[in-house]
Order: C-alpha cells, then sequence, then structure tokens
C-alpha cells in the first residue's frame, strides 16, 4: 500500500511524542492513545477503521486518489453498525418504497457524512459493490442519494448497512409527496421563467426595429408587422408566466387585503389591454416591450427568492430525518429492529442508553436516568425505575431499559403538543410584509392620479385621454418594489444560511427588525445546555480518581466530572495544581496524560453523552475496582487502593462519611446558588466539595446587553424549576417578573399571546415543549441541538449554540429591511418622475423602455451593496 | 412581399422550438441538481476494477 505508507508523514528519528500520525482514512492526526505500535495504517477512530477495510476489500482504494483532487476539509467516518432491518419491514415498504414499472423499487436517503467529490463517487459505486443495486445517483447539495435496487436480489438492509459501513449512516427522506410537490412547483416556475425570457427576447428585438423607425421612419406595413408580432408575444407572456400576477391580484382582492400583486396587477392588464387595442387599430402606443421585460424581472427575483428558501427547507428537512425512524421490539426473546410506525400499544420496546424513547409506555426493566429537557425543559435528569413513566422523545442516558409501550404517534404527549402547534400554526394571522402595506396605498395613488389625468386630457384634447391616463399606469408599474423586496431578502437569507442561520420565511426579516419582547428559554440558549463543574473546594488531587470512577457511569453529573479532570482549576484550586499535568501511574510517567482532546467524532454524537465515552484509553489505567451505582445517589468505588463515594450529600453521609465544617459551609453555598452539590470521600472523610450547574454561556450577558440596545425586551420563558430560573436571572441581571420559571407548555403559549398584544413577540427556544410558543410568537427561533417538533414549528434555526447568532440575525434583519427601504425611495424617485411626464402626456414607449431598467438596475445595485451579515458576497 | 413576412414567423418558430426545447429539459429534471453533475462528470470515466497505474493522468500529484 504505497499511497498509505506516504500518508504516515512521521519524519524518522524524531521521537516527539505530538508527531503527526495521519489517519488512514480521514487523514486528521491520531490522537496519540490510539496509534497502534507496529501497524503500517493508523486509524484516528473506530468508524475509519471500518470504512477504509470496506472500502478496501470492495476494491476502491481509487476513493482515496480521487479525494486528494478536491480540497475539502477531512472529516472522520462515522458508522453506526446497526442491521437496519426495519428497512425490509412491510410498514417501512409501504413507506417509503416507490415502485417503479419494470418491477425495481426506489426510496430516497439523506445520507450523513457525504461533503465532497470524492463521496460522490463512492456512494455512486454502489452498484458495482452491491449486485442488485441499479443505480444510485447522489445530490450532494441535499445529501440525498436516489437508490433503484431489484428486491429479488438484494434487500434495501443490506444495502443501507453497506452504506453505513462506508462511512454515511442513512436516513428516509421522510417527505417524499412533499418535496415531488415541491419539484413540481419548481418546474412550472422554471417554465415560466424560460417562455417569460423567450417573449421578453423577442419583443425586444421587434422593438429595436421600431425604436429605429421612431428616428428613421419606417412603412407602415412594417411597423405594423412589427406591432402585431410584438403584440403576439406580448399576450403569450402575460397570459402564461404573467399570469401569476393576475391571479395573486385577485386573490388579495377578494380578501380585500393590501398586495403589492395588485398594483402590479393593475399595471400588466391596462398594459396590456391599451397595447393590443392600439396594435390592432394601428396607431397609438403598444408597450409590449416594457411589459414582457417587467414580467421576466418579476419572476426572476421570485425565483430567487424562492429558490433560497427552498436550500433553508432541505437543511431542515434533512434534520427532521436525522432523528431515529426504528425502534427496537421485543418478539419472544428476540429484539427486531421496526420502524416505528409499525409498533403498537402494548408492545416491549428495548431502548438503549443514549437513544431516544420511541414511545410513551412505562419501564417494566432496568434503571436510568432520563433527560426529559426536550420534552418539560427541566435541566437536570430524572431516574427512572419499573413502574415509571417514559415519554417519547426523551433520552434515556446510562442504562438499558425496557418499556412497554401505552401510547404511539400523535397520541404521545409530543403527538399532542404537535398538534397544538399545528392549531396555532393554522391561526397565525397571515404577515402584511411592508412592500404590501406600501403597495396599498401606492394603488390608491395611482388609480386617483390616473383619474385625475383623464379627466384633465378629456377637457384638453379628448383623444389622447385614455392613452395618456394608461400610459401613468404603465410606467409606475411597482417593478422596483416588486423587485427589491425578494431580492435583499433572497441576499439575507443566502448569506445567513453560509452562517449556519437557516431562515424559512423572509417575513421572519421584517418583523425581526423592529424590536419588541424576546422570550429566551433558559436551556440551550443562555446556558451550555449541559452539567459542567463550576466549583471545587477541597483536595485538587482526587480529581483524577474521581474522573476514573466516573468514568464508569453514563449519567450526566459523571460525564461532568469526567470532563472536568483536565479543565482548568477552579480560583480556589490549591496546592494540587501540577497534579493534573504529570500523574504517575502505574509505576510509569504516561507521556500524554491530557485525554486526546481532539478525539474526532461524528458531528451530531455530541448530543448523546455517552458516545464520548469511547475515549477512555488513559483514564481506564487507573486501577479501579469493586464499582457500585446507586440510582438517584452516586457511585463508589475502589480507585488505586483508596476507597471512594461519589455522590449526593444524602447519599455520601448515609455511607458513613464525615465531613470538615469548612466544606459543610461550601455546600451550603452551592445549595443556596441552586447548583447542584457532589460530595467525594476518601476513605470515609469526605475530601472535596463539588458544584454542578448548568453554567451561562461566556458571550450570553453581552448578547443580553446587545439585544436590549437593539430595542428588545427580553425575558426567560422556561420549563425548568423557578429557582433554577430565578438564579440564572440574578447573575444576567434580570428581574424577577422578566425570569419565568416552571412553566408548562401551554402557559407558554398563553404568556406569549399577552405579550403579542403589544407588539411583535420573538420566542426563542428548543425544546418539544417551546414548540407550541414558537409557533404562538411572530418569530419562532430553533436553537441548535433542539428536537424535531421545535424544528417544525419555528421559521428560523440556528445551527450554532448560543445567542450571538441572534444578536447577529437581529442586525442583519436590519440591514435588510433598510435595504428595502432604500430600494423604496429610489423607485418613488423614478415613479414620481415618470408619473408627472405621463400625465404631462409626454411620455413615449422609448423613454418607458429606457427608464424602465435604469430603475431595475439601480434596485439591483441597491439591494447587493448591504451589508447583511457583514459581508459581501 | 419582402423576405421579412418569413423570417419573422420563422425567427418565431425557432423560439418556440427553443421554449419546447427547455420545457422538455425542466420536466426531465435537468435543472433540479445544478452541482453534483459538474462532480460527476470528473471522475465517471473509467468502470472497470482498479487495476495499479491504469490512471495515471488521475494522480498526478
Amino acid at each position: 500500500m504505497a499511497i498509505d505508507a506516504a500518508r504516515k508523514v512521521e519524519p524518522e528519528g524524531i521521537p516527539s511524542p505530538r508527531a503527526a500520525v495521519i489517519c488512514a482514512h480521514c487523514g486528521l492526526p491520531v490522537p496519540a492513545g490510539l496509534v497502534k505500535a507496529g501497524e503500517s495504517l493508523q486509524f484516528c477512530c473506530h468508524g475509519c477503521r471500518t470504512v477504509y477495510e470496506v472500502i478496501h476489500r470492495c476494491g476502491l482504494d481509487r476513493f482515496y486518489r480521487v479525494r486528494e483532487e478536491t480540497d475539502v476539509a477531512a472529516r472522520p467516518a462515522r458508522t453506526t453498525q446497526r442491521k437496519y432491518q426495519e428497512y425490509d419491514d412491510p410498514v417501512f415498504r409501504q413507506l417509503y418504497y416507490q415502485p417503479l414499472a419494470d418491477g425495481s423499487q426506489t426510496v430516497e436517503f439523506y445520507l450523513e457524512g457525504v461533503h465532497c467529490a470524492a463521496c460522490v463517487w463512492l456512494v455512486e459505486k454502489l452498484p458495482r459493490v452491491l449486485p442488485g443495486v441499479i443505480e444510485s445517483r447522489l445530490d450532494i447539495r441535499r445529501a440525498l442519494v436516489q437508490i433503484r435496487w431489484d428486491e429479488s436480489q438484494v434487500r434495501l438492509s443490506q444495502i443501507a448497512r453497506m452504506l453505513d459501513s462506508l462511512g454515511y449512516p442513512p436516513h428516509p427522506a421522510k417527505d417524499v409527496k412533499a418535496r415531488t410537490l415541491r419539484r413540481q412547483e419548481d418546474h412550472r416556475f422554471l417554465i415560466r421563467i424560460g417562455v417569460a425570457g423567450a417573449c421578453a427576447g423577442n419583443v425586444m428585438t421587434l422593438s429595436f426595429a421600431l425604436y429605429g423607425g421612431v428616428f428613421t421612419g419606417i412603412e407602415a406595413q412594417y411597423s405594423q408587422l412589427f406591432r402585431f408580432a410584438s403584440m403576439l408575444f406580448g399576450v403569450i407572456a402575460l397570459a402564461w408566466p404573467g399570469s401569476i400576477f393576475f391571479r395573486g391580484a385577485w386573490a388579495a382582492l377578494r380578501t380585500r387585503t393590501a398586495h403589492l400583486e395588485v398594483p402590479i396587477a393593475l399595471g400588466l392588464l391596462s398594459g396590456g389591454l391599451a397595447g393590443t387595442l392600439n396594435a390592432i387599430v394601428g396607431r397609438g402606443e403598444i408597450y409590449f416591450d416594457s411589459l414582457t421585460i417587467l414580467v421576466l424581472l418579476l419572476l426572476v427575483g421570485r425565483w430567487l427568492q424562492r429558490r433560497q428558501q427552498c436550500w433553508a427547507n432541505d437543511s431542515l428537512e434533512l434534520l427532521f430525518s436525522l432523528t431515529p425512524t426504528f425502534a427496537r421490539r421485543l418478539e419472544g426473546d428476540r429484539i427486531v429492529e421496526v420502524p416505528i410506525e409499525a409498533v403498537r400499544p402494548g408492545d416491549v420496546v428495548e431502548v438503549r442508553a443514549g437513544e431516544s424513547v420511541a414511545a410513551d409506555g412505562t419501564v417494566c426493566e432496568g434503571q436510568s436516568a432520563v433527560d426529559q429537557a426536550l420534552l418539560t425543559g427541566e435541566s437536570r435528569p430524572a431516574a427512572v425505575a419499573p413502574g415509571d413513566v417514559v415519554h417519547a422523545g426523551t433520552v434515556n442516558l446510562s442504562a438499558r431499559l425496557l418499556v412497554r409501550v401505552e401510547a404511539v404517534g400523535e397520541h404521545t404527549r409530543v403527538g399532542k403538543l404537535m398538534r397544538l402547534v399545528e392549531q396555532h400554526s393554522r391561526s397565525r394571522a397571515p404577515i402584511v410584509q411592508f412592500a404590501d402595506r406600501v403597495a396599498g396605498h401606492f394603488v390608491r395613488v395611482m388609480l386617483i392620479a390616473a383619474t385625475i389625468t383623464f379627466a384633465v386630457w378629456l377637457w384638453l384634447e379628448p383623444s389622447r385621454a385614455i392613452d395618456n391616463a394608461v400610459a401613468l399606469l404603465i410606467v409606475t408599474c411597482p417593478c422596483a418594489l416588486g423587485l427589491a423586496t425578494p431580492l435583499a431578502v433572497t441576499i439575507a437569507l443566502g448569506r445567513a444560511a453560509r452562517r449556519h442561520i437557516l431562515i424559512k420565511g423572509g417575513e421572519a426579516l421584517e418583523l425581526l427588525s423592529h424590536g419588541g419582547t424576546m422570550f429566551l428559554d433558559k436551556t440551550g440558549t443562555i446556558t451550555a445546555g449541559r452539567l459542567a463543574v463550576v466549583t471545587w473546594t477541597g483536595d485538587q488531587a482526587v480529581r483524577p480518581l474521581v474522573a476514573a470512577l466516573e468514568r464508569h457511569s453514563a449519567h450526566p453529573i459523571a460525564q461532568a466530572l469526567v470532563a472536568s479532570r483536565d479543565a482548568i482549576p477552579s480560583p480556589l484550586a490549591g496546592e494540587g495544581q501540577g497534579e493534573g499535568e504529570k500523574w504517575l501511574v502505574a509505576g510509569r510517567f504516561l507521556d500524554h496524560p491530557s485525554p486526546p482532546a481532539p478525539l474526532p467524532r461524528g458531528e451530531r454524537g455530541e448530543e448523546t453523552p455517552t458516545s464520548s465515552n469511547r475515549s477512555a484509553p488513559l483514564g481506564s489505567s487507573l486501577c479501579v475496582s469493586d464499582v457500585q451505582q446507586t440510582l438517584g445517589g452516586g457511585i463508589q468505588g475502589t480507585v488505586e487502593g483508596r476507597s471512594l463515594v461519589v455522590g449526593s450529600p444524602k447519599f455520601v453521609r448515609a455511607c458513613g462519611a464525615s465531613i470538615a465544617p469548612p466544606l459543610a459551609a461550601a455546600e451550603s453555598e452551592i445549595i443556596a446558588s441552586a447548583a447542584t452539590p457532589v460530595l467525594v470521600a476518601v476513605d470515609g472523610c469526605v475530601a472535596a466539595v463539588v458544584g454542578l450547574d448548568d453554567p451561562i454561556r461566556d458571550e450570553s450577558p453581552q448578547a443580553l446587553t446587545l439585544l436590549g440596545k437593539l430595542g428588545w425586551q427580553v425575558r426567560i420563558l422556561s420549563g425548568d424549576h423557578a429557582d433554577v430560573v430565578a438564579a440564572v436571572a440574578a447573575r444576567l441581571g434580570l428581574s424577577g417578573p422578566d425570569a419565568l420559571g416552571g412553566l408548562s407548555p401551554e402557559e407558554k403559549v398563553i404568556c406569549v399571546r399577552q405579550a403579542a398584544q403589544s407588539g411583535p413577540v420573538v420566542m426563542v427556544g428548543d425544546g418539544v415543549n417551546d414548540a407550541a410558543a414558537l409557533s404562538a410568537a411572530s418569530v419562532g427561533i430553533a436553537v441548535h441541538g433542539g428536537a424535531e417538533a421545535s424544528l417544525a414549528a419555528a421559521t428560523v434555526y440556528l445551527d450554532r449554540p448560543g445567542l450571538m447568532p441572534i444578536v447577529e440575525l437581529i442586525h442583519a434583519a436590519r440591514s435588510t429591511l433598510r435595504a428595502i427601504h432604500r430600494c423604496l425611495i429610489a423607485s418613488l424617485c423614478y415613479n414620481a418622475i415618470v408619473g408627472s411626464l405621463a400625465m404631462a402626456g409626454r411620455i413615449s414607449p422609448l423613454w418607458a423602455a429606457i427608464l424602465m431598467p435604469i430603475s431595475s438596475f439601480t434596485v439591483l445595485g441597491l439591494s447587493y451593496a448591504v451589508r447583511t451579515f457583514g459581508g459581501r458576497p | 412581399m419582402s423576405v421579412i413576412y418569413v423570417v419573422l414567423p420563422l425567427a418565431a418558430v425557432m423560439a418556440a422550438a427553443g421554449v419546447a426545447a427547455f420545457i422538455w429539459s425542466v420536466r426531465r429534471g435537468q435543472f433540479d441538481d445544478l452541482d453534483t453533475p459538474a462532480i460527476r462528470m470528473v471522475h465517471d470515466d473509467e468502470d472497470e476494477p482498479d487495476a495499479g497505474g491504469k490512471e495515471i493522468g488521475m494522480t498526478n500529484r
């Protein structure tokens, strides 16, 4: 393997422990703890090793050479080793298989981990690796693969396992029907643009002949021919691509709402009718040159905005599809993976540590801690034992559970909350956009001006009255405004997406630009959303011992203690400072006392705490024995010959440990600050008191100040315990009434509704419990790591943690709206000038044809000049 | 009878043909994915199993 030998770039003879050993699959450095002596191929993780072996076995080594051609940052591979049995289930087949006429089947998967040209190559080589797969086509931007296969030769579960072992875990694309509809709508839109473009191009060619005729004279027969031909193309352009404006205007008129379509349709209609009439009678102006260009430009503007919103939707659909679609059902003494849709009440399902519960039910076997943050907002995990109720959507943290299903699908608590979301989104009043509000006044002014023009000219020179009134209506058609809004919005949405802010609808930007009330959910937005050690009072030297012991537990507190071993010691840290750097383990110094920190993980792996457990090659070198866990209490064991008890104060005291007064004071201090105290007892004596809390993000106070300056009154609306919320609010300087805790989803909705009476309300949240409030608010913002339901309910999704993206979003919204305002002013100036010319009867089609593009290009320039999200394209 | 009476309808017919071709390609999904085909064409050429130094052109780094 010549290539692979070359990948190991470690220079000979330099025994630096940090020398870069490169992973043979992903090309990232291999953590020192995982380097295996004497092997020519090194891997940074198990996933990469599996993928490399599969690729090699299938004779697809060329993958690595293809990848060298691309300059994309390397990523470690992730494999799940799942069986994907549920993909062969009849229920799954009914939901996702699409049979073709020739007997083969197709299915669409979202693939995790596809990111470069080599991925396309590898995924599309599937037919060569698995006989029976007929075709495999990857859409790299959507990460969507379409697979066509012959069922008699290969099962879908085999295909899925192969994709998984290549490092691309598949997820069935859930909304095939909606996407097909959208694709058809896209096609229709593109065809409209094509037709409008062809008509506009031809009419312009003909018009140039006519413009020439204005200056040099033209024979009447040719002039008449060109006018007829223009009319033909113009009528096609208005009747086919232009019909969407008439339909939109008609709908707006029927519901008596102001809409930009109305003045546009008015201009198009009057121009079309007058032009046709004049072409037939053979005198007066025809306006088809301006009209066809107008139709084309407006359609292009809308197309751009539509495409941008579709991108945001695609990315969100991908996130939806990542949520599990299977459950492990107990059948006799076997465990079978079945689609969630196939689970029925009464079934017993297995939920492993780190997985989310598929349905509501009661625990019938096993003890574990369950993270209900997404459902209730409560950041501390709840202990469950047989007989306890668990809900769909909660995450099982520490141990395997067997759950007897009681409710599935829409009968679960999540399902009921989702119905609430639907109700709210239906009852939400449509947002009247700025451009539409302007359009309302615009129509009135134009109609009055046209009437005046008509009346005055009727008195002056009756033969020109109709012509001049119509000319006015056409030249003042708000093309610039109709183009400016979609363009400015499109640019903002595109730049937002590049900064990991996905916006589903452009109107959100407008609402965000004003200011109003902003409700924040505590977990995941203001705070980090997981427990961390905030204070450590007492002996620092026991930290590694505690970490070694806690490694045996998957409880969030244990995770926090393990993670804190290499964290910077708190200011209270005493003499044991140097201990973390180099410790004596089993008689020798380890080169790397810190764990392999940059251990690559699957991108989404960080949400499941247990997935970090494989980074344990070092801590395990401390001798740990007699580990015993007590649910809801703590853990005890012998580490390096010393007996350790780590747990809640009650549990540690019950184990007979004595506590010195200074440490007891520290403990009550922790309790007073609403943090969670954990005692560490070594050999029967409390050696340290640890305070664990969900720490406030570093940038949160600054972000809150900025939001205040931008005109937002920030309030906290949390399902977490009221005391905890009050403690967070106190640290952030928010007053009591602005920080509400212990709220149910319904109460959150009521709060949002109340605030909505006095202005725009933004709700920021991540959980299912926020979903209804998100959909009730004017703008719902779902944040990083949130539940599927909150994504569905929100208009904006932040794929970056913290509050800073919100500040950025609001800045962007303001600059977008400023751009729209500038365009409006430019457009109004243009209309005032051309309008007065038309009223004076001095407008000619040539003038209109010159001024129209000038105004459109001004708008284009103004839209692009806007500095949304601090950057240019 | 000027030639323009022939040319103009002819131009219209050609425009219609162009539009028809465009509509056909849109309906066939030619515009659905504008990113992957550009990548695909770079390495779609060889289809036989990896055979040593066969594709020297690809590995000239």
